[in-house]
Order: structure tokens, then sequence, then C-alpha cells
């Protein structure tokens, strides 16, 4: 062979024109980092992000480096939301009033707020619930890996039933989480959101698609995406999408939308898999199969997610 | 010049903030701040306030709102007081490590608990160390005036920091006052259009607030605090430039930090923050020992080298304050001693805590820490040995037993 047909080959992907970079700091098969990616590319150029404390934030933002090719702000873990709210009035306050002529139109520019399910469900819920009760022009993403990955995987709110995590350990008198994943886009729903939608990575257009639809409309919106945590969930990293794919056609994560506080566009499953083919893929549900007594805690999920399915018309 | 009106001292504040435009106001009651935050809302139904008002969840969001508007660019405002304030502090910290300019009056109220709504330092002092520039006014025109001197020192853009302009609760907001209140036009004539140096702009993307490792925060933190000494100066600008167009005169001669009251070569001084200042300038007029007022402006910057003049000659300070770090001491006194130490100059210092939680401190109250002082002080030259911390207004046998024995 001559030393020509070793050569690597020239690169294909420029990343160029992406607006969030490679060379993060997040963990290979990182879920959140392609929600990310995915963000940016719906939202384009004419953004401004409000970011909370989790993992994207820190991964992305490491001084004097950032992937971020958008203008985008950081405070603290509970205020994305106030923060975003702030962004939105000066630019608001600036097509008001005379002297401001420098700044974008309030209408040109799409104002975001990414946060984690913890940043989420949990710490910055009064922040979201002010932001969506004032009516802010602004896109909240919750990126939801259900758990507090960047302290080291405890749990949220959004943890679901069964998982064992850093403060849910499983243990001989315990299989995991005891509690039920918190029901976000209700609550964002009951808010007024006009529009409210479940995404997951695992299906980028529908993801990208449901954000320029979310961006059409004035006032809150609300989009949660699954993107799971190779870390957290313990699954190998190039299983990602894999594993997220699962979370949907399981039903343990319905995709659907809310608009005008109205059910619509659910993704439907024409063969919706029974969840062990789902929890088996993750160290975090490892001990539901070993543990004695496991098989009735996966029972109470199927029961959990059926239940849902049924109130969201999930099976064609 | 503007014509003198009787204003409730919240009222008058509200109308200081009009006058600057505010872009966006966020703001959330609570007792003895509301009245601040009512007039706005008044002025903003008017149509008078041009501005965004967000009538916010709490503190906390309308600190981070503030600072998600200062981050784009905007002149913002907010009011608090105590707990309030203490809910702003988690973002209020960061406020000044991303070197974002927010104007707050914070009406100072203590800390629960137990709950009390009335006046002390404690708020104010309990955000001492988060980079903010905190004014203290003495009575209803200096906390008007205040407020513009905090813009033009907040939004420098050589200092961009957050600003505290402190005025105590009930005793200044509740309390009716001729104040002469700025028009726009000579607010606008002061005051110049904020020139934001980093703005969330997506025709430049900026990352503003990173997430910074042990290489870089250092130097993040002392910028704050090199821009925060550099603020002396320009305090001391904003008061001169005051003087000339308002012909109010906050401490010219002391570089704008602090001001004096009384004879020169007094053997006394009484050093105090905010509305007592006016008190003891009464007593410090009718007692028969020498004695003179020294009343700090700002606690952040600190005013070191002004206080170290200004107490160059007296023997003794009484240092009255409505503040207290439990465990420690009143901590005016104790920054007065750090000043102080190295200076060559020792007076003894007599710190006094009072005033704490809405108990009045009385002309009498003042007049006998004055006799105190006196007394030590023909006991014998300053021996230069710092005295203990007193407590005058604390009614011991209203303690527990197993406290006082
Ligand atoms: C007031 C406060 N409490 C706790 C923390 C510590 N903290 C930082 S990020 C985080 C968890 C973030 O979880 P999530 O929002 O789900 O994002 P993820 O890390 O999973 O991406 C926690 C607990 C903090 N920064 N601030
Ligand atoms: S811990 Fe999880 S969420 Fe965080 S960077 Fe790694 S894979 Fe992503």
């Amino acid at each position: 062979m001559s030393s020509q047909d070793t050569a690597p080959p020239e690169p294909e992907i420029s990343h160029d024109d992406d607006l969030f970079k490679p060379g993060h700091r997040a963990c290979a098969g990182c879920g959140p980092a392609l929600a990310m990616r995915y963000i940016t590319e719906a939202t384009g150029e004419n953004t401004i992000i409000s970011h909370a404390t989790g993992c994207m934030e820190v991964v992305s933002s490491p001084y004097p480096e950032s992937s971020w090719d958008v203008s985008w702000i950081h405070d603290v873990f509970a205020n994305a939301p106030g923060v975003a709210s702030g962004v939105e009035a000066a630019y608001r306050a600036f097509d008001e009033k005379e002297g401001f002529e420098e700044f974008e139109d309030h209408d040109d520019v799409n104002f975001v707020a990414i946060g984690g399910d913890g940043a989420t469900f949990d710490i910055g819920m009064r922040s979201l619930s002010g932001m969506m009760e004032r009516g802010h022009d602004v896109l909240y993403i919750a990126y939801d890996n259900e758990g507090y990955m960047n302290t080291g995987i405890q749990r949220s709110s959004s943890t679901p039933f069964g998982a064992s995590t850093t403060t849910s350990p499983a243990g001989s008198e315990s299989f995991g989480n005891d509690t039920q994943k918190k029901n976000m886009p209700a609550i964002a729903a009951d808010h007024g959101c006009e529009y409210v939608a479940t995404a997951s990575i695992a299906y980028p257009t529908d993801f990208k698609r449901k954000i320029e639809k979310a961006l059409e409309h004035d006032g809150a919106k609300y989009i949660q995406v699954s993107a799971p945590c190779m870390l957290g969930w313990d699954f190998d990293s190039a299983e990602t999408v894999n594993v997220a794919k699962l979370a949907v056609q399981t039903g343990m994560q319905p995709l659907f939308e809310i608009v005008d506080g109205e059910l619509s566009d659910v993704m439907s499953l024409s063969d919706r898999k029974p969840v062990e083919e789902y929890l088996e893929t993750q160290g975090r549900f490892a001990h539901l199969f070993s543990k004695e007594g496991g098989d009735e805690v996966i029972e109470e999920i199927q029961e959990h997610i059926d239940e849902q399915a049924e109130e969201l018309g999930l099976d064609r | 010049m503007g014509e003198q009106t009787m204003l409730k001292g919240d009222r008058a504040v509200a109308h200081s903030v009009l006058s600057a435009q505010p872009d966006v106001v966020s703001a959330y009651p609570i007792t003895p701040q509301t009245g601040i935050v009512e007039k706005l809302s008044e002025m903003d139904a008017n149509g008078d306030l041009r501005g965004q008002f967000l009538k916010v969840d709490s503190e906390f969001n309308a600190a981070s709102s503030c600072i998600g508007a200062s981050g784009a660019g905007a002149r913002v405002f907010s009011a608090t007081s105590s707990q309030g304030l203490k809910l702003m502090s988690e973002p209020l910290f960061t406020a000044s490590g991303m070197r974002l300019p927010l104007v707050l009056a914070v009406a100072n109220r203590s800390l629960s608990g137990p709950l009390s709504i009335w006046n002390d330092h404690t708020d104010a002092f309990a955000e001492r160390d988060g980079g903010m520039i905190q004014f203290f006014a003495e009575d209803v025109q200096e906390a008007v005036d205040n407020i513009l001197m905090a813009y033009r020192v907040a939004e420098d853009p050589e200092i961009s920091l957050p600003a505290l302009a402190n005025l105590d609760g009930y005793i200044l907001t509740h309390v009716k006052e001729p104040v002469e209140v700025p028009t726009e036009e000579e607010t606008a004539e002061y005051l110049p259009k904020r020139d934001p140096h980093a703005t969330l702009d997506p025709k430049d993307p900026k990352t503003m607030g990173a997430f910074a490792r042990p290489e870089h925060w250092t130097e993040t933190r002392f910028a704050v605090h090199d821009a925060l000494l550099r603020s002396k100066e320009t305090i001391g600008d904003a008061v001169e430039e005051f003087a000339d167009q308002f012909g109010r005169d906050y401490g010219l001669e002391w570089g704008g930090l602090l001001e004096t009251y009384g004879p020169e070569d007094a053997e006394i001084a009484l050093l105090g923050l905010g509305s007592i200042v006016g008190t003891m300038r009464d007593v410090a007029d009718d007692h028969p020992a020498s004695v003179k007022v020294v009343k700090p402006r700002v606690i952040r910057p600190y005013p070191e080298e002004a206080l170290r003049e200004a107490l160059a000659g007296v023997e003794s300070v009484g240092v009255l304050t409505k503040e207290v770090s439990p465990g420690h001491q009143g901590t005016l006194a104790a920054e007065l001693k750090s000043a102080l130490y190295g200076s060559g100059h020792n007076p003894a210092i007599h710190s006094s805590v009072l005033g704490l939680a809405g108990r009045d401190v009385t002309k009498g109250d003042i007049s006998d820490i004055i006799d105190e002082i006196v007394d030590a002080t023909t006991a014998g030259p300053s021996t230069g040995v710092i005295s203990e911390e007193d407590w005058p207004q604390l009614k011991r046998d209203m303690l527990p037993d197993e406290v006082t024995h």
C-alpha cells in the first residue's frame, strides 16, 4: 500500500456555520449536546440565549473559550427564565423608545431560555412560572436528561420511578427513585402558553420543526426535549440515539404538542414496545432485573405508561 | 433649579428614578420599600415611565430580569428591603462579576428572625461583600440625589457595577420632607444615556457569564475589587458635577465619600450612617464637649483614606451602628479599626450597636454615649486601647437567665 492510500481522508463536514461549535467538553455521546446543536440550527443566528447552570452551560463556556456563536448569557441555576424576561423586556423597551436605533427589532430576535430538568422542574420553577405567566416572548427549552448530571447524577423531579441515582440509590430497602416524573408540559400549558411540546433528540427533524413552530407564536412557549445522558443513565456512548428512540417507542417519552391548551399532533405508536426493552438498555434500571421484586416495579412503570398512553391516545 | 415640594421619601425616590427614565423596572413589593414600586407603577400606568415595568413573581426574579436587561444594554431599576434583598443576593453577587450596572433603592430594614419590618442596616451589610457600590442617605433629599449619582457611577463604562442606594426604612421612606425632585431634562444633562460596553446583540455574539476555572477566576474578582477602588474617584467626579448643576454639596471636600460636621479640631468624633446622622448633628451642637460628626456616604468602596484624614486629630471615636456581625462586633467599627491600623494614629474606639430593628435612637442615647466617651478620655490619655463593644439600648433584664449569668 502506498503512503497515499493511508493518508486520512479530507474532512467532509465543515463546522464553520455551526452556531453551537464542536470542541465543547460534553461527554462523548451526550444527548443534551445534540439538543444544543439542533436548537441553534432551528433558531438561527438572530437569537439570544439565556442559559441555566448545568451540564450544557458548564461544558460550553469554559472561559476564555465558548461554543456559542449566538449571543448567550448564563447567570445562576434558578433564573434563566428571569434573565430571559429581562433581555426580552429590554428589546421591547428599545423598540418603543427613541434613541435605540442600533438595536435589532424585538420582533426579529428569537429569545430563548435553556435549562436542564433540574433547572426547570425544580429550582427554577418559580422563575419559569413567572416568565410564562407574564407572557414574555421567550421560548423555554428544557433538555430533559432526567437528573442533576452536572453535580454527579442526583435525582430531580423529572427522574423516572425506579431509576437509581446517587440520591435515590437502589439498596436493600429501595428500588431507586420513588416518585413519578413531574408533568411539566401540563404545568406549562396550564400557565396559558400557546405552544407546548415534547420532543426527542432521536427525532431531530420533528424537534427542529417544533422549535420553528414555537417561535411563530408571540408570548411564552415551552418545549421539553428528551436527551439521554450516557453517564447518568449508564449506557454505551454509541447508543444515545437508540436509547432515546426506545424511550419514544415504549411510550416512556410520548411526543406531542399542546396548542392553545388543546392536545394536538400526538406522535402515535402502531406497535408500542414493552418498557423492559427500554429499561434493560440502562444501568440505572439494572437493579430492577436483578433484585427480587424488581419485576413488580417494572410492572408499575408499565402501568403508569399505559395510563399515560390512554390519556394521550398514543396507540394507533 | 427645581422647586421644593413636600413629598414622602418613597414617592420622592420614585420621582428621581422617573427622571432617569430607566428602560426596564422590575420589582416586587416589600415593606417599607413598597411605596417606591407603587409610585413607579402609577407612573407607568399614566404613561410617564416609558420603559417596561415587570411585575415579577419575586425579588429573585426582579434581580434576575434586571441582570438580563442590563446585559442587553438597558438602564434598569429595582427596589427592595430586607428579606427581598436576601432573595436577590444570589443573582446580585453575579452582577458585579459580570460587570453589569444595576441601580437598586434599598429601604433598609432588619432581617428575620424574629420578623421585624423596621429599620436597621443588617440587610445592607449582609450584601457587603458582593462587589456592589453602596450609598447611604441621611435625608430624603440625599436619597433622591443618590439615585442619580448611583446611575452615574454604576453605568460609567470604566466602573460598570451594581449600586445600592440605601435609605432608612420608615425614617426616610415614610417621612414627608421638602425636596427638590430633578426633572427629566435636568437629569438628562447630568446623566448621559447609558453606553454599554458589552451587550447581548445578535449581530455581535458574545458569551456572558461564562464558567471560569481557577486559572481565571481570581482575575475576575480582582477586576471587581479594582473597579470598586477606582469608583472612589468616579464618585468624587459625580458629586462635584452634581454640586455644579444642582447646587447641593455632598462632601466635596472629602471627594464625595463622606461628610463632616462640627469643629475641625474636635477631640471626639461620632461616626454613623444614614438618618441617625441628623440626630448626631443636633446632639453634637448641644453637647458641651467638642464633638464632630463623620458621616460616610458609601461603605463600598470603603472610604479608608478619607476616614483617616477626617479623624486625624481626634482622641476618641464613637461609632454608632445599626448592625452587628454576630460573634464579632459592629462591622462599621471593625472596619474603622482596620482603616486606622498602621496609620500611626490610634484613637480609642467606642462602638455602640443600637437602633436595631426600629428601636428609636434618641438624642439622649447619643448624648449618653458622648458622656461615656468624655469620662473615659478624662480618666487618662488615650492608650490606643480599643474599648469593648457596647449595646447601650440592650435591656438585660429581658434576657433569660441562662444568657446573662
Ligand atoms: C442554588 C444552587 N444550588 C445548587 C447548585 C448546584 N448545581 C449546579 S448544576 C446542578 C444540577 C443541574 O441539573 P439539571 O438542571 O438537570 O442540568 P444537568 O446538569 O443535568 O445538565 C446543581 C444541583 C447551584 N449551582 N446553585
Ligand atoms: S454527564 Fe450526561 S449530560 Fe452531562 S455532559 Fe455527560 S452525557 Fe452530557
